[in-house]
């Protein structure tokens, strides 16, 4: 009985190390030239392994108009609209196009500022981070973009919090 | 009698499942309406409500700090959870709020009824113990949620003060207190590119079957190290799925005890209410072996 017990803590941990190492070898590996520049870096990374992802939002022409859902969404938000609602929200829906085509492997190049230059100065606190990307979930699901899709997304842009999140 | 009732709990389990999928629906088809951000976390990244009033899963708590209040903020629920095994049945309330992701306060109120067991025992049909609960729990460090280019998961410690309102009775089975104080460390992660939410507790306790009989015992009398587990994962925003372990001491020489399990479905259909079911095999139970069935909350908040 005993040793039962002991199996199946042995098993949840080993569970959950293995999800452990699973995600952090996705952010370890990265393409050569990529991974030197740190918090500076405008961007996550290219991942090789989201190729499919991509094609799950609908390659870049998906992506185009999913951020025409999101902004709206953003701008009936009244947590997000004093974000948005002076900003040249064109610029801001094409650069999120590159921005996420790019970390999900697609033909695409980011040319933008990093997330640190972009929001610096905005005061941007955790629960408008999170309503962003609830936002974000919203205009995903209206894609019907398949939820673990949406999530393997979600798990890359998640960490910029460090980056855009300047009021503590 | 009792198989008869078995049946009726789980057809009212099939009833609210069939009417949640049904409000999913409705629930998706209105998922472009962005005026329900009520609060600053992520839908179901609050847990839910454990048995002994923390946020966690329904046995066992998290290292997340519950309600939706996140930095800056403050939130609150109120729970009830129902658990109806052949011969017994625990009626649980209680509430609790979070302060700025950091600190965690919960009261809850047990009420465990013993059936026709406490006839059996001379106690009386229906007997009832009667266990309140204190919990505190704290975040030391990590972001389970938004941490997902690293492994180190959110870690908080936390401590439930209970109290059991019939000593007499406990010292007589013998336990050795009326009241006792667990602690416990949790780590918990949402591994979100697979979707799974991981939560792993080691709890410090001397409770007998969670503080219903008691602390301490003939058997032992001391803190013992008893390990917790949870596993979710994640099917849309508002449903997840999982099961729990939940190791327990034996510290009663008459009243063997067992590890609990359960399996789980939960649904948040807003971020106001949840609802959570789940069939659970408490083992045995003083004298009737192999008590399961039905665990069912219900969790309001904001």
């Amino acid at each position: 009985m005993y040793k039962y017990k002991m199996l199946s803590c042995a098993l949840l941990l080993a569970a959950g190390l293995i999800a452990g190492t699973t995600v952090s070898a996705q952010t370890t590996m990265q393409p050569a030239g990529s991974s030197a520049s740190g918090d500076t870096y405008p961007t996550a990374p290219r991942d090789p392994a989201l190729k499919p992802v991509f094609e799950q939002f609908g390659s870049k022409p998906g992506l185009v108009a999913l951020m025409n859902d999101f902004m709206d969404n953003l701008m009936a938000d009244p947590v997000t609209r004093p974000f948005f609602q002076n900003a040249d929200r064109e610029h801001i829906k094409a650069e999120l196009v590159d921005q996420f085509c790019v970390i999900l492997d697609g033909p695409c190049t980011y040319t933008g500022k990093d997330m640190a230059s972009v929001h610096r100065g905005m005061n941007v606190d955790r629960a408008d981070f999170n309503a962003l990307v609830e936002d974000l979930q919203k205009a995903m699901n209206k894609h019907d973009i398949p939820f673990r899709a949406q999530n393997k997304l979600l798990a890359k842009l998640a960490p910029m919090n460090r980056q855009i999140i300047t009021k503590p | 009698m009792h198989k008869f009732r078995g049946k009726k709990m789980l057809l009212v389990g099939a009833l609210a499942l069939a009417g949640g999928l049904v409000s999913l629906q409705a629930a998706a088809a209105d998922g472009g309406d962005p005026a329900d951000n009520v609060s600053g976390k992520l839908l179901l990244t609050g847990g839910v409500s454990q048995i002994e009033g923390s946020a966690g899963g329904g046995l066992t708590p998290w290292a997340l700090i519950g309600s939706y209040g996140t930095q800056g903020q403050f939130g609150a629920n109120a729970f009830y959870t129902r658990v109806n095994v052949q011969d017994y049945h625990l009626d649980d309330a209680g509430a609790m709020f979070g302060i700025d992701n950091r600190v965690e306060f919960s009261v809850a109120q047990q009420r465990f009824d013993t059936e026709d067991v406490g006839a059996a025992l001379g106690l009386g049909r229906g007997f009832s113990f009667r266990q309140n609960v204190i919990g505190v729990k704290v975040r030391l460090f990590g972001d389970a949620v938004l941490d997902q280019d690293s492994w180190m998961p959110q870690v908080s410690v936390g401590a439930q003060y209970k109290s059991n309102n019939q000593g007499a009775i406990l010292h007589a089975i013998g336990a050795k207190s009326d009241h006792g104080t667990d602690y416990y460390i949790s780590t918990t992660k949402l591994f979100l590119s697979q979707s799974l939410l991981l939560d792993a507790t080691v709890r410090f306790t001397k409770a007998n079957q969670i503080g219903i009989l008691g602390f301490g015992g003939d058997k032992h009398n001391s803190y013992q190290a008893e390990f917790e587990g949870s596993i979710a994962y994640l099917l849309s925003r508002n449903w997840a799925i999982g099961a729990e372990y939940r190791q327990k001491p034996n510290n009663l020489g008459i009243a063997k005890e067992d590890d609990w399990y359960d399996a789980f479905v939960a649904w948040a259909p807003t971020k106001h209410v949840s609802l959570t079911l789940a069939y659970a095999n408490l083992g045995n139970i003083v004298i009737k072996d192999n008590q399961h069935g039905l665990y069912a909350s219900v969790q309001v908040g904001f």
